[in-house]
């Protein structure tokens, strides 16, 4: 038995320990956000925070998870992750949407670190995530849509 | 099944969430009414049903899979239905060959050669119309007055001269009893309102970007298994033995299963059901012949010199090689592809005696439920498709054989218990249906004032079509789309040449964004480019001179040229191509610009686009295929490769096969023509020009001709 804490709330699951955290949140705990894309940590569908962190789900065995805070998409509600998903809509990013969670995710960690990022700076902390129907471009527009906002812009 | 549908639990409709302002509403679901009157309101016909309250269903009888069916289809409703956008939900259409057929593919629900628009342009401003027309003549019945006074406007039908307004759903009851009229007037397009005009937003925007949109790995159903195949690496292996016990000694799994493709695991879980499959450690019979990227490269460059089946033919080729001042040979490689959509490959079945339900982002609604008839020992029509949102497709899924679909049913067949059938990235990128691997030969000669004379362009390319449901498509010996691109070339040379080798491998091959225009126009427009630089001419020009008589290439030419500042001079180490290409019956020219860095690393800085496709029904998803179809363009020039040897891939997943990242991507400029055409797709013709745009950009930064994909990091 593991017991984690996701979104907010404790969970315990029977799991045997090597399975990674992706397969845990998605099979057990029905969260749907976390997308299974590669399985190597190559692609970021399954991007999570780890106790705030940016973390990749599928190379996470659910042993080594007991009692840090893992947090999904859906948990997020602050107004960094308001704006992403404002800005995501008004511009339209998503095509096939299957990445998307995990590209929000990312987008999330850099614009609490960095309120004000350049194209170089999107695409440092972007290029994790793999997007097969190609919405870089309007990611990048999004996400500094969603800056100009949070600065206090238009 | 009708109204709020479950399946086992599992509420359809749990994601029919609104979208902001002027969107539209994406219901993922499917239509379930026979037509004819509802109890809850009124089923118009295929296309279109309307509530009590108003609230105006469409159904997409196409997958969205990214490119934007589930916005288009549904304006062209609304446009003729006069109707907000925000009052339509979208549904999913039920797999019925009779009502939701492709109409450019006979008795068949499908989606890929870029018809989906095209296919329903008429037909779903039709639906809308007939409706529309239907309320009016409801409200002419109910206000007792002359159907002359009266104009359907924003859901609603108004009596001009009283000012009296009936809303549609206080008209539906009525409605229902008319007959539908037999041709209905469709607005004249200066007339739209929705059709080609800005601020139409996507319907499915909303739930993708707050991780509710439902795939197929979301459903669950109770008691459900989860079933992973081991594959023969090798194609043509057959299984000799595997470890059965230690599978099922797996914690989790529950059966061991020999389909035809396999053996099965099935299991509680994902993870149980991976472990389950390492555990089986399967031995494999190897067939005598294993084929490599090597050996085909050898043999099909032997082929280039041998006559092939002919394809096109104009003028004396052979004859006109030997005149003219210059003479030109060049020959080009393209690998396998994998299409490596973001969602890998699954399906649901849940099976009962006289019923296969099968959940899954399904392409190929009509060939899925054969199979899955076939496999499952039903009549076709007893198959129930829930078609839901596919995470990409670009080809993939459209597989007649609908191998995992057949998969799914045969595991579920064995088990009893409904099935989540998935496939692995490995499994995916490693499991064949490739883009096939390409070899283009060239040879031309040119005239004295640099023209081309003549151009014999031969193609070794391993057939799609042949020993499938569409083989009767090969004519001749010739597979049109092996050479779909390269024997209709647009150029008005006089002397031409085109014919085909169609090698067998034992490799399954399927269509790839573009399919054959994804190698003929890097060849064709490289070699054009070959040419103008050997005859003394810009690309641009030679363009031009060989496009007179073709006004809608040389529109889109034109447009890209301006818009990228063909001419202007770039500083050294820069360097602009371009490439114009037709596929699907759109226009598609491109200019990439690239910077080349003091060790030869290659940085593609721009990329200007330009695309004819008749009337752009949602100009915003048209320019958003351009920029997808650009960027799943130019992962492949760069980087797409899937080599063989010893008889399987040597390629797993991405760190291998490698994909475009954020880093990579260019700007993207997208020019629409203005145009007055019936639409064209958009969904793959934004790939052909981007590739060989890049090698002529290479080569004007460089001096160097690259003639073999992928180009890679560095030159």
């Amino acid at each position: 038995m593991f017991s984690l804490m996701v979104n907010g709330e404790r969970h315990k699951v029977d799991a045997q320990p090597d399975t990674p955290l992706l397969w845990v949140l998605r099979d057990q705990l029905g969260m749907n956000t976390v997308r299974y894309g590669c399985g190597q940590g190559l692609c970021g569908a399954c991007s999570i925070l780890v106790d705030g962190e940016p973390a990749r789900a599928c190379q996470m065995p659910v042993s080594e998870i007991n009692g840090r805070r893992i947090v999904t998409l859906s948990g997020l509600n602050d107004a960094v992750s308001a704006q992403l998903r404002a800005a995501w809509i008004e511009l339209d990013v998503p095509q096939c949407g299957y990445c998307q969670s995990g590209q929000l995710i990312s987008a999330g960690v850099l614009l609490r670190r960095n309120p004000n990022p350049g194209d170089g700076d999107i695409d440092s902390a972007m290029s994790g995530n793999l997007c097969r129907c190609g919405t870089y471009q309007r990611i990048r527009a999004a996400i500094h849509l969603a800056a100009r906002r949070l600065r206090g812009g238009s | 099944m009708k109204g709020a549908a479950t399946a086992g639990g599992l509420s359809r409709r749990s994601f029919l969430v609104a979208t902001a302002g002027t969107g539209l509403v994406l219901a993922v679901g499917d239509a379930r009414a026979e037509t004819g009157p509802e109890a809850a309101g009124w089923r118009a016909n295929a296309f279109v049903a309307i509530g009590p309250d108003g609230r105006v269903t469409v159904t997409v009888k196409h997958l969205e899979m990214g490119q934007g069916v589930a916005t288009g289809l549904p304006v062209l409703v609304a446009e003729e239905l006069e109707v907000d956008p925000a009052q339509v939900v979208v549904e999913f259409a039920p797999a019925d060959s009779r009502r939701y057929n492709n109409l450019f593919w006979g008795p068949s629900q499908g989606t890929g050669g870029s018809t989906a628009t095209a296919n329903s342009w008429e037909q779903l401003r039709l639906a809308g119309a007939a409706a529309r027309e239907m309320l009016v003549e409801a409200a002419a019945r109910v206000l007792r007055v002359d159907v002359g006074g009266l104009v359907a406007a924003n859901g609603g039908v108004v009596h001009q001269p009283s000012g009296r307004r009936l809303s549609y759903g206080e008209l539906v009851a009525v409605a229902a009893r008319l007959t539908p009229p037999a041709a209905p007037r469709l607005k004249a397009p200066s007339e739209f309102r929705l059709i080609g005009k800005a601020g139409v937003k996507r319907t499915d925007s909303r739930i993708k970007s707050d991780g509710t949109a439902q795939f197929g790995g979301d459903i669950r159903l109770p008691g459900m298994l989860t079933a992973l195949v081991a594959r023969p690496p090798v194609w043509g292996a057959r299984i000799e033995s595997y470890d059965r016990k230690a599978a099922l000694g797996v914690p989790g799994v529950v059966a061991v299963i020999p389909i035809s493709s396999g053996i099965a695991v099935a299991a509680s879980s994902f993870w149980a059901a991976h472990k389950g499959r390492e555990a089986l450690k399967p031995r494999w019979v190897e067939p005598a012949e294993r084929v490599s990227t090597e050996s085909l490269r050898r043999t099909w460059t032997a082929l280039l010199d041998q006559p092939g089946s002919p394809a096109a033919t104009r003028g004396d080729a052979d004859a006109a090689l030997g005149q003219g001042t210059q003479r030109l040979a060049a020959t080009y490689e393209m690998p396998h592809l994998a299409h490596a959509p973001m969602e890998p490959l699954n399906c649901v079945v849940r099976l009962s005696p006289a019923k296969c339900e099968i959940w899954a982002g399904c392409q190929f609604q009509t060939f899925d439920q054969a199979m899955a008839a076939k496999a499952a020992g039903l009549r076709p029509e007893q198959v129930e498709i829930h078609t839901l949102l596919a995470g990409g497709s670009f080809g993939r899924r459209a597989n007649p054989a609908s191998d995992y679909i057949v998969e799914g049913v045969e595991v579920a067949k064995a088990v009893n218990v409904p099935v989540r059938l998935m496939w692995t990235r490995e499994d995916d990128i490693a499991g064949g249906w490739y883009r096939p691997m390409a070899l283009h030969g060239f040879e031309a000669s040119l005239d004295e004032r640099g023209l081309p004379l003549a151009w014999r362009h031969r193609i070794a390319c391993q057939s799609i079509l042949a020993g499938g449901p569409f083989a009767g498509m090969v004519k001749g010996g010739v597979d049109p789309v092996s050479v779909e691109g390269a024997a209709n070339l647009p150029y008005a040379i006089p002397n031409l040449k085109v014919d085909l080798h169609s090698p067998k491998t034992p490799v399954p091959v399927l269509w790839w964004r573009s399919v054959g225009s994804s190698h003929t126009a890097f060849a064709t427009e490289c070699f054009l480019d070959e040419l103008a630089r050997a005859g003394g001419k810009d690309p641009l020009e030679l363009r031009r001179a060989l496009l007179a008589d073709r006004p809608r290439h040389l529109g889109v030419l034109e447009l890209a040229a301006a818009k990228a500042g063909w001419g202007d001079p770039l500083p050294s180490g820069r360097g602009r191509g371009l490439a114009v290409h037709e596929s699907f019956h759109s226009f598609v020219a491109q200019v990439v610009e690239v910077s080349i860095g003091a060790k030869g690393e290659i940085k593609v800085d721009r990329v200007v686009c330009a695309v004819d496709c008749g009337i752009a029904v949602t100009p915003d998803v048209v320019r958003a295929q351009m920029e997808g179809g650009i960027a799943f363009a130019l992962s492949a020039a760069l980087f797409g490769e899937i080599t063989l040897k010893d008889g399987r891939a040597e390629q797993s997943n991405f760190h291998d096969y490698r994909c475009l990242r954020m880093d990579e991507m260019p700007v993207v400029e997208v020019h629409i023509v203005p145009s007055s055409a019936p639409p064209t797709g958009v969904g793959e013709p934004g790939v052909p020009p981007l590739a060989p745009a890049l090698a002529n950009a290479i080569f004007a930064a460089t001096g160097k001709r690259l003639r073999k994909l992928p180009i890679g990091d560095r030159v």
